[in-house]
């Protein structure tokens, strides 16, 4: 009797190997590695736009009457935005909100400085600013590109892990819901431009 | 009740498939680089550019695609194009060195559209900013002044200076030459193992020791026949001779640039 319980002992964790695979444990690693992936690229996206910034203050900061309080807006921003930093393994609602109001308060510096560009024709004609516009621009898009795919990964992961029968298996292993990107709180508002 | 449930499937995916399709129209078949969906350019023109793109394919692998659709059906330029080149699979997949010129003409009530979506793999020699001029100095000027052709054509020129030398095919088909030697590599090493424990349960059971060695030339034969038939699977989809061999699935994460006029 004592042997067989030692057998049992011994060998239970072999009997539940087949059992988790078929359940998916698996395939919620491959998942839960897709999103962490995917991620990395979120924020190399974000880090490449904080990366321009540097250069665009420099090259505006050339035309001498050029708004203080704008760049000083954009500086802080960027400094906000690089000081949340969101590890992959907590992808909660609340920290990926904090994450995306960061970023978001980036955007809509940048789009302020933006506007106001546009009163200053000789450096709409610098060729350097130029090239930095469409490097940020470029940027945006890539931000966008990553984010959607980011969001689609998640939906993957979040459908996979919540579905009958692997929620138990998820749950017992801790494989939470993850947070979605929503649609940035400027792009709702329609701007406001002063003259 | 199956075959209902069959059809209101069926109605299902078709109902899908055509919903999916009027946002995002299907390539050609047989599958063209340059599709002019809205009647842009004059057919001889539309022959010239694929004769031009394709020839370029075939030398270095790299695929430029211009496609030209009526609407963007409510979509950011941007967005469309990469959604559209993503899921066409432009470029081959791991090298993802494919270029899309997504062109939407102008209408009486709506500027006309265009944006040049560049690969992953392409984005270090055809920079956001190299993008931006090419729209803004040889694309918008040309359409501007209806010379639609010249536009796209000086376009693809200067795309094709950019990216010669970063993709060959020579290399392309080495790489995967490489790869099915060692796919057959491994298949025949495990035909061997078959083979050896085959011996070895006929030695001991010493009933199979008259058709010994049949195993062997068997599986000498399925081995050839499996890797010549590989090799007859590749050649069919690289060849595609005078013609345009198909997307090959490559990745796009948002580089390029676009403008309107």
């Amino acid at each position: 009797m004592k042997t067989i319980m030692k057998i049992i002992s011994r060998f239970w964790i072999f009997a539940i190997i087949p059992l988790l695979s078929s359940c998916g444990y698996n395939q919620m690693v491959s998942y839960d590695e897709a999103v962490s992936a995917q991620w990395a690229q979120v924020e190399n996206s974000y880090q490449r736009r904080a990366d321009l910034i540097p250069n665009l203050v420099s090259t505006v900061k050339g035309y001498a009457d050029f708004e203080k309080e704008t760049l000083t807006g954009v500086i802080e921003a960027r400094a906000k935005a690089t000081s949340v930093q969101l590890n992959a393994d907590n992808l909660d609602a609340a920290s990926l909100q904090n994450f995306q109001a960061a970023q978001d308060g980036l955007s809509s510096a940048l789009s302020r400085l933006m506007v106001v560009v546009e009163r200053y024709p000789d450096l709409k004609a610098n060729q350097n600013f130029l090239e930095l516009q469409a490097q940020l621009e470029g940027t945006e898009n890539r931000i966008a590109v990553e984010r959607r795919k980011f969001n689609e990964i998640t939906r993957q992961y979040n459908t996979y892990i919540r579905k009958f029968p692997k929620n138990i298996v998820a749950s017992i292993f801790s494989f939470d819901k993850k947070a979605y990107f929503e649609a940035e709180e400027s792009a709702k508002e329609v701007p406001t431009v002063e003259f | 009740m199956t075959r209902k449930l069959l059809f209101v499937l069926t109605a299902l995916v078709l109902m899908l498939a055509n919903s999916f399709s009027q946002e995002f129209p299907q390539p050609q078949t047989p599958p063209r680089l340059v599709n002019d969906f809205s009647s842009f350019l004059d057919p001889p023109e539309v022959a010239a550019l694929e004769e031009k793109l394709v020839a370029f394919n075939m030398e270095t692998s790299t695929q430029i695609a211009i496609v030209v659709i009526p609407s963007l059906n409510g979509y950011e330029k941007a967005d469309y194009s990469f959604r559209l080149a993503e899921q066409w699979g432009i470029g081959t997949k791991g090298k993802n060195n494919g270029i899309l010129i997504l062109v939407k003409p102008k209408t009486p009530d709506e500027r006309g559209e265009v944006f040049i979506a560049v690969g992953y793999g392409l984005e270090g020699v055809v920079p956001d900013a190299i993008t931006k001029r090419i729209v803004e100095i040889e694309i918008i000027p040309g359409f501007q002044q209806g010379l639609y052709f010249k536009a796209l054509d000086d376009a693809t020129n200067t795309l094709m200076s950019l990216t010669r030398g970063e993709f060959t095919a020579d290399e392309y088909l080495k790489k995967h030459g490489g790869d099915m030697a060692a796919e057959s590599g491994t298949f025949i090493l495990f035909i061997l193992i078959i083979i050896i424990s085959i011996i070895a349960r006929a030695r001991r059971t010493r009933q199979y020791a008259v058709g010994k060695n049949i195993p062997f030339w068997t599986a000498m034969f399925l081995a050839g026949s499996a890797s010549s038939s590989s090799r007859g699977s590749f050649g069919s989809f690289s060849s595609g001779s005078g013609g345009f061999g198909g997307f090959g699935g490559g990745g796009f994460g948002g580089g390029g640039a676009g403008g309107s006029w």
